[in-house]
């Protein structure tokens, strides 16, 4: 018997071998410091801009490695971390609001690795440092705008339509509309069934009510608009601070994962992420007297609200406009120097605007302010409880019918800007609440990735060594198997794009490599075995890989199901472990068995042996 | 050729079934009493609550911050060195009231404002209760499916009786572990719990190994006793065994020692489980598939061995 590999497998084994070389050889080349600048939606990036950054650099003497323009961002890549602080600092200064200058480390790939699509791994947060915020929304307060929209639509149509109603009321995930008589109950009835997509109606006669219920699948658009809609606004938020590469991810049915790499100031970023400011307009009610309404006599449709400078206001409790029709909001100052805030909506916000004030010409006008204040109370079903804090901004008479762009004033310099940049960024639909923070220290990132490195060579050392000592030559295939198996885990976690690196990752390459050599240690010993049972090497070589298949198999998937389990169930940092573990098994079965075999094989195959070095 | 055992002779490891039961089943009590009075000393992952690791520019003196963080108004903070001695951690329980993820850089301010303006913020870690909750019952849930998708494994792979036993030497290594964590008082977080999964997956790993020897050796030699089927089994597997052991044992050595503190739990957890996992996959799974009166006639393939047409011993 001879021991002979074909050819093609002798050359696949080489190429998957190079083939993860080629994509783990980013992994070395390290990062530069850089600068990374954006456009918010008032701006774009383009060769002007580059320009301009080129110019400012130099009248800064600061020569960058290279500035380039990709994807709508320009990127500028520099020697030190001194110099990056310099860059952006300038940088900040020249190109104004509308840019966002963000710090960031970017990969030193080589051009030619880099078009072949070639990455280094991504940084788990615990070893590149910077926070980890996981929000959860209020979907209570979520539904309860969403029905809100509905009833103020309903009673509207209703008025339109001239259907007399004597209320209509939000309840339960549906909307009453009690009717006035037995002919506007039959009207109602007819003009409503089937009018709204997602709604179902249910009527009681007796009472002359119409109830719409929200269907289920509806309410499950709505739960997922409502996250899907604070992902986006939370996106907008997240630029607005200047991140580079943040993760904004859905979690479960109502959570939000924020990442941001490398900050460090996270009560800042906690405030903006976090805050749920949003603006109402609503029309002041003028037919009823305040007093009255204060006295505890609010009437029917109205709504007392505190006012932030002098009484209470008495507001029509119908909402011309909400915030989240606002494209653009920036600071300015009237002619006495008083800061405003100047806002321009966009074309359904504009008709809204532009039909609710054109009868209310020289009637006035409130601004609310709204904000969310999570109490850290939770009720019977787990929801978060949250109080809303709803303020009186300015009264402002309509001096004419307002379009798409026009003013609020009454409000303080510093309460301008930070409204001009919530606005700006769009207001959560839903209040949040941060439920888990994990904030890394950049010292502690470069810590974590010195002691995981050293574990790693630490642990390679010592089996490379034992392994050799203890079957030779068999031992030093075993050793080469093991080195490529490094390398593939290296190189197929670089290709996979949502592969994170993390510490206890690192840990799960340490525990592979201790477990890697089981499937040779299981092969050489039996191919021990079956020389003492006299038979030939080569036969021994034969017997010992074909015998050793199945056990190692069988061991290797049941490993693989802890794994896998581990990453379903697991969050980041485990995820992280379980995938090295996952891969490490996969890709230690192709170099254990095929890859040791390939090397045997054509060192001792088709030679006759009297003994072998195992 | 370098050998641990010399294997021409069988060792009669199944001669001492009853010592090794015996211990076993003390440890096992051992580790039960412990749990059930000491608890497990759940890490923040599980409890909820902040955590901070500040790094000092010196040795940091404890009294100190303690006194300063109390002037502060947070005196149920628990102070403690952590791997160095200017490396602190200071944990606070979950508070009432608003804003519960601010304590972090609220504790930050109040030290770099009581004690040293250059007091580096290393790490900050908040996790709401309810979060905490769910990680305690998603953990549950993935140990218990970790463990029935093994069975199934196993069941179908062998004969019930060799995946009763494998089983319950897994059962037996996370029992141990856990105890072994609540005697010391070591913390129980996440890491930890997800090297409890990883030493489940190299306990079954190592048990696999045997079974698929005891049944081969069971096919093999017609004449043996069901013991000394499993003599010559673990005999045969013995070398294979203590190799992998101490390999994995080396590489976890150098995570415990240089894998730094955050790994710390981690490497225990793994240290202790691999050698424990070692021993029972040699007594406890073997002794369980005797006891349960494992046969050569259970073993037999039905037909001709082929991959993918093995059928479920229990049908």
């Amino acid at each position: 018997m001879l021991n002979k590999y074909p050819l093609w497998k002798n050359l696949l084994v080489i190429f998957v071998i190079l083939l993860a070389a080629l994509y783990a050889l980013p992994n070395i080349y390290g990062e530069d410091p850089a600068v990374q600048i954006s456009a918010d939606r008032q701006a774009t990036v383009d060769a002007a801009t580059l320009d301009l950054v080129r110019e400012t650099l130099k009248s800064e003497d600061i020569s960058p490695k290279s500035i380039a323009l990709e994807q709508e961002q320009v990127l500028v890549r520099l020697s030190s971390d001194k110099e990056q602080l310099q860059a952006r600092e300038a940088l900040n200064k020249r190109l104004g609001d509308h840019y966002i200058v963000a710090l960031n480390l970017a990969p030193a790939t080589p051009s030619w690795l880099k078009s072949i699509g070639a990455e280094p791994m991504k940084l788990g947060l615990d070893l590149r440092g910077g926070v980890h915020f996981l929000m959860e929304i209020d979907m209570n307060e979520a539904m309860r705008k969403i029905l809100d929209g509905m009833k103020d639509t309903i009673r509207s149509s209703l008025r339109e339509e001239r259907i007399r109603y004597t209320n209509v009321s939000v309840e339960d995930n549906a909307i009453n509309v009690e009717l006035r008589s037995d002919e506007d109950f039959q009207q109602a009835e007819q003009y409503l069934d089937g009018r709204y997509q997602g709604y179902q109606m249910v009527v009681d006669a007796e009472t002359n009510t119409v109830t719409m219920r929200m269907t289920e699948q509806k309410l499950a658009e709505t739960r997922d608009y409502a996250v899907s809609q604070n992902i986006t606004i939370m996106r907008n938020r997240v630029n607005e601070l200047g991140v580079a590469e943040p993760v904004i991810q859905r979690q479960g049915a109502n959570r939000i994962v924020v990442e941001l790499p490398g900050v460090q100031d996270t009560a800042r970023a906690k405030e903006i992420l976090g805050a749920t400011a949003t603006l109402e307009f609503r029309m002041v009610d003028t037919e009823n007297d305040v007093r009255d309404a204060v006295n505890g006599r609010v009437p029917f449709g109205s709504e007392l609200l505190p006012s932030r400078n002098g009484g209470p206001q008495l507001l029509k409790e119908d909402v011309i406009l909400t915030g989240d029709h606002i494209v653009n909001a920036g600071v300015g100052y009237d002619e006495y120097n008083r800061p405003q805030v100047n806002i321009e909506l966009d074309g359904v916000g504009g008709d809204k605007m532009s039909l609710a004030t054109k009868d209310n010409v020289g009637k006035p006008m409130a601004t609310v302010f709204m904000e969310y204040e999570s109490t850290g109370e939770r009720d019977a079903e787990g929801n978060l409880q949250f109080n809303k804090k709803a303020e009186v901004v300015s009264v402002a008479t309509i001096q004419s019918r307002l379009g798409s762009s026009f003013r609020i004033t009454g409000v303080g310099p510093q309460e301008a800007q930070n409204l001009s940049l919530l606005l700006r960024a769009g207001a959560l639909i839903a209040p949040i609440q941060i439920v888990e923070e994990r904030t890394v220290g950049p010292s502690l990132g470069q810590q974590n990735i010195d002691a995981g490195t050293q574990a790693i060579i630490w642990g390679l050392v010592l089996v490379l060594l034992f392994m050799v000592i203890y079957y030779r030559k068999f031992g030093l295939v075993a050793d080469m198997a093991l080195a490529a198996n490094i390398v593939l885990i290296i190189g197929v976690m670089s290709m996979i794009p949502g592969a994170t690196l993390t510490l206890p990752g690192m840990a799960g390459i340490v525990l592979t490599v201790g477990m890697a050599v089981d499937a040779n240690v299981l092969i050489f010993e039996r191919i021990r075995e079956e020389i003492r049972a006299k038979r030939s090497p080569q036969q021994a070589i034969h017997h010992g890989y074909d015998s050793a298949l199945s056990t190692i198999a069988d061991a290797n998937i049941t490993t693989l199901i802890a794994a896998i389990i581990l990453f379903a169930v697991g969050n980041g940092p485990v995820k992280g472990f379980a995938i090295t573990l996952a891969i490490g098994i996969i890709t230690s079965m192709f170099t254990a068995i095929v890859g040791t075999r390939a090397i045997v094989n054509s060192v001792w195959g088709g030679k006759r042996l009297s003994k072998l070095s195992i | 050729m370098r050998q641990f055992i010399k294997t021409n002779e069988r060792i009669g490891f199944m001669r001492f079934r009853g010592v090794f039961a015996l211990i076993s089943g003390l440890l096992l009590i051992a580790s039960i009493v412990s749990l059930s009075v000491n608890k497990l000393n759940f890490g923040l992952d599980f409890t909820g609550g902040t955590l901070i690791e500040v790094g000092f520019p010196q040795a940091a003196e404890l009294d100190q911050v303690r006194s300063t963080l109390e002037a502060g108004g947070f005196d149920d903070a628990v102070v403690q060195n952590y791997g160095t001695q200017q490396d602190l951690l200071i944990r606070l329980a979950p508070r009432e009231g608003v804003k519960a993820e601010e304590l972090g850089t609220q504790i930050l301010t109040t030290l770099r404002e009581g004690i040293d303006k250059s007091i580096e913020m290393r790490r900050i870690e908040f996790v709401g209760p309810n979060v905490g909750d769910e990680f305690v019952e998603q953990g549950g849930l993935a140990m218990l499916t970790a463990l029935i998708c093994i069975l199934i494994y196993i069941a179908m792979r062998f004969e019930w009786r060799l995946a009763v036993g494998a089983v319950s030497a897994l059962a037996h290594d996370v029992i141990l572990t856990l105890g072994l964590f609540s005697a010391l008082g070591l913390e129980f977080d996440l890491t930890v719990l997800a090297a409890l999964l990883a030493v489940i997956g190299y306990s079954i790993n190592d048990t696999v190994v045997v079974s698929d020897r005891v049944r081969e050796t069971f096919r093999k030699y017609a004449k043996l006793t069901p013991t000394q089927v499993i003599n010559r089994a673990l005999t045969d597997t013995m070398s294979r065994t203590l190799i992998t052991s101490l390999t994995t044992i080396l590489v976890l050595l150098a995570l415990f020692f240089v894998g730094g503190q955050l790994i710390h739990g981690f490497a225990t957890a793994l240290l202790f489980g691999v050698f424990v996992g070692t021993y029972s996959s040699i007594f406890v799974a073997s002794s369980v598939a005797l006891s349960l009166g494992v046969s050569r006639d259970d073993l037999m393939p039905t037909e001709v061995e082929k991959e993918g047409a093995d059928q479920d011993p229990l049908q």
